[in-house]
């Protein structure tokens, strides 16, 4: 009888159920498939979906890959506000950009196209970074030993923040990054 | 309670009576879901070329 | 061994010399913890409060992970402990199994959780509660937590054990009260939670001790999430049992349906556990299936056993007001409802509080999808802020305000000051999760010392409603903090200087739960059918909330830049 004791009924299994609570089971079903098909209907139809092109690599081949690509596609260099030479990246048109996660920092400054499509390659060189677009707000993880590959396809022009939203020692606050959109 | 007197209980009822077979499937099954599939996915991560 | 059992003249409950005193050592070393797990919250929240950023950055990292260890772990499992032996040798009135076994998970618990805490104050182990690979804490942070868990998993076995020794010695008949049943499925998600930290958090150990070369950071994140979320989905079946336990004790509340909500807990010990995949969303190397799969916890059963009990457990209340007389309208139940009794005002703010803010930014949270606008963002703390302490802190607040008396055997301090206290704790902890969400929809990152990214090659400024909300969380921490600080001054409080009450008469044999009559449940059975139109209106609120924040979050999703 109380839910502090042992039901009353010996076949409470057999009781029977008011229709409210019917009803309440059966929206709460409905509601459930409702966003379990929600997600594949995006995958399908939805136009942002995150990438599950992923591959196994090593810093020391990440490194090799991404400095091969900015040094043929470099612009121009800029300096941080510490005083760092930081390269200007232009990814060519629906091409292929690396960016390399690091203690602390997001290498190199990437230039990107409005309307064009990227292949845009992550991967941390030491801990877990997190790659936090602002203020467009897309966040992904990044990971030691994994390689991801994120279809991207800016909306909006400008220049744009990516903060690192992952935990990775002391100076994470300072890990910020940069992407223009032209 | 004589054994036979059992024989009218619903089958789900007697599965909710049942608690060690509860532990059972509550372990095997985020343990199949979750990470052995999980596990699967991770090993069939191709390299990188 | 020999042992005593002692019936509380008050509530009528049975306790168990053995139970009783692991109960109250439990409980005991829970609130120390939460003590403690307080205290690193003003560093946290002090630090976050743009105004103040109190501490620099080494201290507020390692504050940080002690915060979330104390909380999410020592505090709320020591309690759990309390519960299980709770739901086993109390409800059930027997002796509990192995008393020695529990005084093993007792010591383990305390050697492990002081380990892993003096390894995270000597500074080299700010690693966070997560822990990730390759970051590498001292290697008696990870021998701390595992003994810690390994004295959990003895705790849950010595609950599977006594379950067993009442069905033997037939101090019960039929099936197990509900909350007992809500307590075993947290044991059950609690035995998976711990056995999958042990797979992932030995071969750390070895890793830190130089034994093992390098563990694979992806293969960390996943199975570590399968003790990381799951352990705190042992919280939610403990909470959720704990809103069965309280209507009933103080209302006289009794389950709308056995079938129902023992169903809805069986959903629970099949699914619950899949959530931990809302944390690898937005990773790689996990195939869109088993996200949106384990992210759905199957097809989100466990949504359903949520939404369930979130219409049995008011359900139950209003039927118990309506027999009461309370029949008015569709809410004289619920306004005449006893809000000066803190046990039962905390549980229905941690009903309330769970259901609208935790459990649905929980779902959205975790839509595969829409998880890229938040993860890693301040939203995630805001939700869990919701669910785990909102939820489950105050849950277990509210349950001892009934726990001193009858367990304890003193009389709350200062009544007053206990009427109050889980509205403040309650309200002001649901806005400061409220306004995390809020700057984590704004982008605002967890975890992070510094928002003006000082020493940064660039500068980045977030937007003022952003900072406003950072402020707000600032303040209303501080008052959510002033309302913790409260309960643990009234609860230690009263069992230091509080009236000592009547034990009650000690027998050496345990008294049965007496059988239910069939003349009994004959004559409940005409009475037993009271519609609950007021619980109807409550959820359906719910549901409104639910399916337009749900779509709005898409209406975001979809104003984002184009990925594939």
């Amino acid at each position: 009888m109380s839910a502090i004791l042992p039901p009353s009924e010996r076949l409470w299994w057999k009781e029977p159920i008011a229709k409210t609570e019917w009803m309440w089971i059966a929206i709460a079903f409905v509601w459930g498939m409702i966003m379990f098909v929600m997600m594949i209907y995006w995958h399908i139809y939805g136009k942002q979906n995150l990438s599950n092109e992923a591959y196994k690599t090593t810093p020391e081949a990440y490194a090799a890959k991404a400095e091969k690509f900015i040094a043929e596609n470099t612009v121009r260099n800029e300096t941080g506000l510490d005083g760092n030479e930081i390269p200007v990246v232009k990814v060519p048109n629906g091409g292929e950009g690396y960016l390399i996660a690091r203690l602390w920092n997001w290498y190199p400054i990437l230039e990107l196209e409005k309307g064009q499509e990227y292949k845009i390659h992550l991967s941390s060189m030491d801990y877990n970074h997190g790659f936090s677009l602002q203020p467009v707000n897309i966040n992904i993880q990044v990971v030691p030993g994994y390689e991801h590959v994120v279809k991207m396809t800016p909306t909006s022009s400008g220049t744009f923040a990516i903060v690192c939203n992952e935990f990775c020692g002391i100076g994470h606050h300072s890990m910020l990054g940069r992407i223009y959109v032209k | 309670m004589a054994d036979n007197d059992n024989d009218d209980v619903p089958f789900m009822q007697k599965l909710l009576d049942n608690h060690f077979l509860l532990v059972v499937i509550g372990v095997v099954s985020p343990t199949v879901l979750y990470t052995l599939w999980g596990i699967v996915d991770i090993m069939n991560t191709p390299l990188a070329k | 061994m020999a042992t005593t059992y002692r019936t509380c003249p008050a509530s009528g409950l049975q306790f168990e010399a053995h139970a009783e005193k692991l109960m109250k050592w439990n409980a005991v070393a829970a609130v120390l913890w939460l003590l403690v797990g307080g205290i690193t919250a003003i560093g946290v929240i002090m630090t976050r409060w743009p105004a103040f950023k109190l501490l620099p950055p080494d201290q507020f990292y390692t504050i940080l992970t002690a915060h979330g260890v104390d909380m999410l772990l020592c505090w709320i499992i020591f309690f759990e402990m309390a519960v299980l032996y709770f739901a086993s040798s109390v409800l059930l009135r027997c002796r509990l199994a192995t008393p020695k076994w529990g005084w093993v998970q007792f010591w383990l618990m305390v050697v492990g959780s002081v380990m892993t805490n003096v390894a995270i104050f000597q500074g080299e182990s700010s690693v966070m509660f997560t822990s990730y690979v390759p970051m590498m804490a001292a290697p008696h942070f990870y021998l701390g937590l595992i003994l810690f868990a390994v004295g959990a998993l003895i705790g849950c076995f010595v609950f599977l054990g006594t379950l067993v020794v009442a069905k033997k010695d037939k101090t019960y008949t039929g099936s197990i009260p509900m909350v007992t049943f809500g307590a075993l499925t947290a044991c059950i998600i609690a035995i998976f939670t711990i056995l999958t930290g042990a797979g992932i958090l030995l071969p750390t150990l070895a890793w830190s001790l130089g034994l093992i070369k390098e563990i694979d950071a992806q293969l960390y994140r996943m199975v570590w999430w399968g003790l990381g979320h799951s352990s705190q989905q042992i919280n939610v079946s403990a909470h959720v049992a704990i809103w069965y336990l309280i209507p009933a004790v103080v209302i006289g509340a009794k389950p709308l349906s056995e079938k129902v909500s023992r169903g809805a807990f069986l959903m629970y010990i099949l699914f619950l556990q899949l959530a931990s995949a809302h944390h690898l969303l937005s990773d790689p190397g996990m195939s869109a299936e088993w996200k949106v799969l384990n992210t759905s916890y199957f097809m989100y059963f466990a949504v359903m056993a949520s939404m369930i009990h979130g219409f049995t457990v008011p359900g139950a209340i209003e039927a118990a007001q309506r027999r009461k007389g309370f029949t008015n309208g569709l809410f004289e139940w619920l306004r005449k409802a006893p809000w000066g009794n803190p046990a039962f005002a905390g549980m229905f703010i941690s009903l309330v509080s769970f259901g609208f803010l935790g459990g649905i930014s929980g779902v959205v949270l975790g839509t595969e999808q829409i998880n890229m606008l938040m993860h890693n963002t301040f939203y995630v703390p805001g939700h869990f802020h919701t669910t785990v302490v909102t939820g489950t802190t105050l849950a277990f607040m509210a349950v001892t305000y009934l726990l001193v008396p009858t367990l304890f055997k003193r009389e709350m301090i200062h009544p007053k000051l206990c009427q109050i206290q889980p509205y403040l704790f309650g309200i002001a902890m649901s806005i400061t999760g409220l306004v995390m969400m809020g700057a984590g929809t704004l982008g605002v990152s967890r975890r992070h010392w510094d928002m003006a990214f000082s020493g940064a090659p660039f500068q980045y400024e977030w937007p003022g409603a952003a900072m406003l909300m950072m402020g707000m969380t600032g303040f209303f921490g501080m008052v959510t903090i002033v309302g913790g600080a409260l309960w643990i001054y009234l609860v230690v409080g009263s069992l230091l200087w509080g009236k000592k009450l009547e034990g009650g008469a000690v027998s050496d044999k345990p008294t049965p739960i007496p059988a239910a009559t069939p003349a009994a449940s004959a004559s409940h059975h005409g009475s037993d059918h009271v519609g609950v139109p007021g619980t109807v209106v409550l959820v359906m609120a719910l549901l409104v909330s639910f399916v337009l924040y749900y779509f709005v979050n898409w209406k975001y999703l979809s104003e984002v830049w184009l990925l594939s």
